[in-house]
């Protein structure tokens, strides 16, 4: 069994809206070193195999089939076993 | 002209497409749930707004795998007159048919309002009926309409003619070049936020939307001989 722990941002050039209001309100808390804020998503995926290299490409497969969109977003993964 | 309006899990303006086709043109319109493998016999297809599959993932994400898209697929590359209104626009940009993708609307707000928008290029099949440059008004309503796309591709969507709505005055969304709707290089393919479907009868607020359905039917009837 392998864990796949995905992890997906929207492209630095791609304006992030939640970013930007959730960083508004880290502000209005007092917290002015705040510069920047990106929000993205974690998507955790079992699979059933003991070969991590099939593992790997099946996550990468998925995540540039569906899981992230290519035109905004970029993707990042960690797999771990027995998990 | 036999319209198919797809329904994915979560859609909720597939009844409004059909009463729209049924009251401005009067020709044949179905219902086709999203599992239907065939829409050979059908001349347009409108995949309409809502929220299939919930939204989950990303807007239109999961639709776009439905076993129905290959057929819309299928219809494009014959150059059939395919629609996406809404979500349908969505799941069109993640399908590959148009190109770029939707983000959250910079105000981070669900916006619903009656919107003008100006008709930038009125030679496609789906705006024949208005004239270039024509202000029109329609309703949005949606909380991801925020188009994008890379700066090349704009480029070329503005040189192919390519788009065929913008907003006017406020931009609701903040969608690159106040985009409200493309079409791909053929036109045949038509993604837009806006409901022209909810903008057909004077007591909607606004019939606008009526002329995006007798445009095509006057293309069809005109690359076919008869209406």
């Amino acid at each position: 069994m392998y864990k796949a722990t995905i992890n997906v941002q929207l492209k630095s050039s791609v304006l992030d809206p939640q970013g930007s209001a959730v960083k508004g309100s880290l502000h209005s808390l007092g917290f002015e070193e705040v510069e920047n804020v990106r929000i993205g998503k974690t998507i955790q995926v079992w699979l059933d195999t003991g070969d991590a290299a099939a593992a790997r490409k099946q996550v990468e497969e998925m995540c540039q089939k569906l899981l992230a969109n290519p035109v905004i977003e970029n993707y990042d993964y960690q797999l771990e076993e027995g998990a | 002209m036999r319209f198919a309006v797809p329904v994915f899990p979560g859609s909720n303006c597939d009844t409004d497409c059909v009463k729209a086709v049924r009251d401005v043109l009067d020709q044949p319109v179905d219902l086709v749930w999203h599992q239907e493998k065939r829409l050979d016999s059908y001349d347009a297809i409108i995949l309409p707004g809502g929220f299939s599959y919930g939204d989950y993932l990303r807007t239109g994400a999961l639709a776009r795998f439905s076993p129905v898209m290959e057929s819309v697929q299928e219809a494009a590359e014959k150059g059939k007159l395919v629609l996406g209104i809404c979500n349908g626009f969505q799941v069109l940009l993640e399908a590959g048919l148009l190109p770029g993708a939707m983000r959250v609307n910079d105000h981070l707000k669900f916006r619903c309002d009656i919107q003008p928008l100006q008709v930038v290029n009125n030679r496609l099949p789906f705006t024949l009926d208005y004239t270039e440059g024509e202000t029109i008004r329609l309703p949005i309503a949606h909380g991801e309409g925020n188009y994008y796309c890379d700066p090349d591709t704009l480029q070329q969507l503005r040189e192919r003619g390519q788009i065929a709505f913008r907003y006017e005055g406020e931009n609701p969304n903040g969608s690159v070049g106040a985009i409200a709707g493309i079409v791909n290089e053929r036109g045949n393919v038509l993604g837009l936020m806006p409901h022209p479907e909810r903008a057909v009868h004077q007591w909607m607020g606004s019939a606008d939307g009526a002329k995006m359905l007798t445009s095509m039917l006057r293309y069809w009837g005109e690359s076919h001989g008869a209406a």
